[in-house]
């Protein structure tokens, strides 16, 4: 078949892998774009085409069956994902039937049974699973013809006193690659040399969730609709990539089976039901097309029965967690994870389980209340009401009226975001209830020195513009470095420098860039029409109006914007809080994305709309995120949270359906007609400037500062 | 690093030798903190100006040894007074030193006593 050939790999060790790189990088190191092929159009084989795209290689999977994961997926399920694939530019050859791996020394085409031949310097064979089983051959154990060690539905190998599980055994003639069934052979075979009875469940779960390059994919229970009578009830969007298939039995109640492509968040809820055979609601459609309204079909796991496995990979029951409320006294996730070891595995089931929680808990007349912190039974939104009805201007009287104790570091700044936001005060008017960021206007870096972000709205500066912000940083030997929000972070500011640093930075034309602040940070922009050839609308003067109109406004969180010249959204407008792209025919607005750990793109708010209309939603959307949000809730989450999603965002915002809008615009306006720059405001009054000492009885600066040289800068001592 | 830390050790009223006047009441922010240099020492003073108390520690946090407890919220759990690192918001009890929220060990603290419009922190 030509496989000993160079270039050629199997895709099962470590060492293969390492291999595959390392021959991968070379070719791509070539430059122009080499073709190479995947052999096998499964779970493993679109894992490993992923990884040589990665490489930077032309990729092409190869399959021998008409469709892409033939025992997972329907025809068109398996064509939506096809496309998919495509789309990222993987090519796809189906009804392969690979006859030769041909080449001189080196491979460098694969020839098929029906003619047709493919350009590939390099191919991965990723057909299967070869179990591990020579030990077993050695020891005489009976082996599958394709390998695999037999065994009966307790686990026995051919030898009764040995057992096999996992991807080695050979079970009803398969091996199972899935960590569901290796699951239930573990417990199957511990029971047996237990001496106990128990024996495989006759169907065995295949079902699986994964994300196989970028895409969601999962299938569940009795996949293709053969196993009884059933009729199927199909969902597509092949604009947004989304196939859904749910098999039901006949008489509509009972789930069988099913396949979620492109979308597959709902798949713990629908693998529940399907497991516990609960009853489906009378219209079962809307359990994969979300109605308007966005109210949930689900109902709630409450009405689940005990015996239901919440926590796959621990198997933890409906019964024990609740039981760890009730029974333990659990009234946090953390406290349930320590007594009952739920989410502590892959952490899929943590919504529901905090469901179960809130829900034990209020059946046991407990309010489950998210207060700020023990110093106020409110929680932020009804403390935001309080302030704005009440008037209320200092933390001391709010916390003396409302609250008990002297307050802490979780409610101090919540009070002090607050203040913020209904009467436009900047961080120094009552900067005791700030955190140390916003009390002395910087952030706090490692070795307690400070790092310092002038404004520069939109990321446009000038030459005369850079070459202060230089020679400040040169003055002061400070490091620099370019921030992902397209500007200059200066590190490693002492205490007492800080109001010198700002003097000269005020006196460049800079202002603070709130890169301390729960506050707007930047708003992104790619280079628009004004320069770029495929630039739709002037995003850099659109990016810079708006910076400049939200600057200083604070917010439950930070808050980050991008305004993208055209679809090929180079600012990543779709990473921010809110996200501007232009079209052909206006402006698409975007909300509630971010980057960091849990990316989440934003989602579309209005589209095609002009610069006006598009800052009139902002203003309402960030003056309602201000209002509503939870202390640290960013903009994704609340989204999340919010009862009806983005379509009752949009209600708000767009339609005004709870008729705010007029107030929301009038607060607005307050913030932005009241902005100050705060470093502006500290070094040109003497009290406050005098907080930026390190001693108060001495003039001396801190002598524990250390720092040490690196690529021609400096850093912190290390920890 | 240790003998960093080995500079502080908690002094309680009764066995204060020298009371160090550190300023005039007016140069320490209210219901906040400020760092002040006895010898070779970082001493975090607050002042809890809604409570009319005083409070001092050592400024180094022991939990990555920054110079930096004297810039942190202050506050209170369950009617115990603390203030909450700026860096990792360890929190530390003003009254006993220890660490209220991790295993970090316990801060040294002082008296702080006030006359005639001085701060005072006491030293053995
Ligand atoms: S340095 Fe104080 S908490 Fe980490």
């Amino acid at each position: 078949m030509g496989n000993d050939k160079l270039g050629v790999f199997v895709y099962r060790t470590i060492e293969d892998l390492e291999q595959i790189t390392q021959y991968g990088m070379k070719l791509a190191a070539k430059g122009v774009a080499t073709p190479a092929a995947v052999l096998g159009g499964g779970l493993l084989g679109l894992e490993a085409a992923k990884a040589v795209r990665d490489l930077g290689l032309e990729t092409h999977v190869v399959e021998f069956a008409p469709r892409l994961m033939p025992r997972q997926l329907d025809e068109r399920a398996a064509d939506l994902l096809r496309e998919a694939i495509q789309g990222i530019g993987v090519q796809v050859h189906l009804s392969k039937n690979t006859r030769l791996i041909a080449g001189q020394e080196r491979m460098s085409h694969l020839e098929f049974v029906d003619g047709s031949s493919l350009p590939a310097e390099m191919l991965v064979i990723s057909a299967g699973i070869l179990p591990r089983d020579e030990l077993a051959s050695l020891g005489g154990l009976e082996v599958g013809p394709r390998g695999g060690v037999v065994v009966d539905e307790y686990m026995r190998s051919s030898d009764p006193n040995v057992y096999a599980i996992g991807e080695v055994a050979l079970y009803q003639g398969m091996v199972l690659a899935l960590v569901a069934p290796g699951y239930e052979m573990a417990e199957v075979a511990v029971g047996n040399i237990l001496g106990k009875d128990n024996s495989m469940s006759p169907v065995v779960d295949l079902s699986t969730s994964l994300k196989l390059i970028g895409i969601d994919v999962a299938s569940f229970g009795d996949v293709f609709g053969t196993q009884a009578p059933q009729r199927a009830i199909v969902f597509e969007d092949k604009l947004k990539g989304i196939y859904k298939r749910l098999n039901v039995s006949e008489d509509g109640k009972k789930l069988l089976g099913g396949i979620l492509v492109g979308e597959a968040s709902d798949y713990n809820q629908l693998l529940q039901i399907y497991k516990n055979g609960i009853t489906l609601p009378p219209e079962p459609e809307a359990l994969i097309v979300k109605l308007a309204g966005g109210e949930s079909a689900f109902g709630s796991v409450l009405d689940l029965p005990d015996a239901a496995v919440i926590c796959s990979c621990e198997s933890v029951s409906k019964g024990q967690i609740c039981a760890a409320v009730s029974e333990a006294g659990c009234e946090t996730l953390k406290a349930i994870t320590k007594c009952t070891k739920a989410i502590s595995g892959c952490g899929g089931c943590k919504p529901m389980v905090d469901d179960l929680l809130k829900g034990a808990l209020k059946a046991m007349g407990k309010t489950v209340k998210e207060t700020v912190c023990e110093h106020f039974p409110h929680s932020r939104q009804e403390l935001f009401d309080i302030v704005k009805v009440k008037n209320y201007t200092r933390f001391e009287t709010v916390i003396a009226e409302h609250g008990t104790g002297y307050g802490c570091e979780v409610c101090k700044p919540v009070l002090a975001s607050i203040f913020a936001s209904i009467h436009a005060e900047t961080a120094v008017a009552q900067s005791g209830i700030q955190d140390t960021n916003d009390r002395f206007l910087a952030n706090i870096q490692r070795n307690g020195t400070y790092s310092v972000v002038p404004r520069i709205p939109g990321g446009e500066i000038t030459p005369e513009k850079l070459i202060a912000i230089g020679e400040v940083a040169q003055k002061y030997a400070l490091y620099t470095k370019i921030t992902g929000g397209q500007r200059i972070d200066l590190f490693g500011a002492r205490l007492d420098d800080l109001p010198f640093i700002w003097e000269e930075l005020i006196a460049a034309g800079f202002e603070s860039g709130h890169a301390y602040g729960k506050a707007l940070r930047t708003v992104k922009s790619c280079v628009g029409s004004t320069w770029c050839r495929f630039g739709m609308l002037d995003s850099v003067s659109f990016a810079i109006e708006v910076e400049e109109r939200y600057k200083g406004i604070r917010a439950p969180h930070k808050i980050k914007g991008g305004v993208s010249g055209c679809i090929r959204e180079c600012a990543e407008a779709r990473g921010k809080d809110f996200g501007i792209i232009a079209t052909e025919e206006g402006w698409n607005l975007y909300v509630c994305g971010n980057g960091g750990a849990n990316p989440k793109h934003a989602v579309l708010l209005a589209e095609k709309i002009d610069s006006q209309t598009c800052l009139r939603y902002l203003d309402r959307f960030l003056m309602f995120y201000i209002k509503t949000a939870g202390p640290l809730v960013r903009t994704a989450p609340w989204l999340e949270k919010m009862e009806g999603g983005i379509n009752y965002l949009r209600e708000v915002i767009v339609n005004d359906s709870l008729g705010i809008g007029a107030e929301l615009d009038v607060d607005m306006a307050n913030l932005i007609n009241n902005y100050q720059c705060e470093w502006k405001e500290a070094v040109e009054n003497p009290a406050i400037r005098a907080r930026f000492k390190h001693f108060v009885n001495s003039e001396e600066t801190d002598e524990n500062i250390e720092f040490v040289s690196l690529r021609e800068q400096k850093m912190p001592r290390a920890w | 690093m240790q003998t960093l830390l080995s500079k502080y050790t908690p002094v309680t009223e009764s066995e204060v030798k020298i009371w160090f006047k550190a300023g005039p009441i007016h140069a320490f922010p209210d219901n906040a903190g400020a760092c002040v240099k006895y010898q070779d020492k970082q001493i975090a003073v607050f002042h809890f100006t809604a409570q009319g108390r005083w409070y001092a520690c050592q400024n180094l946090c022991p939990h990555r040894m920054e110079m930096v407890l004297s810039r942190g919220l202050i506050g209170d759990e369950k009617g115990e007074p603390k203030v909450a690192c700026p860096m990792h918001k360890r929190t530390f009890s003003l009254l006993t030193g220890e660490n209220l929220n991790g295993d970090c060990g316990t801060i040294a603290v002082y008296p702080v006593k006030v006359s005639d419009g001085e701060v005072y922190i006491g030293f053995s």
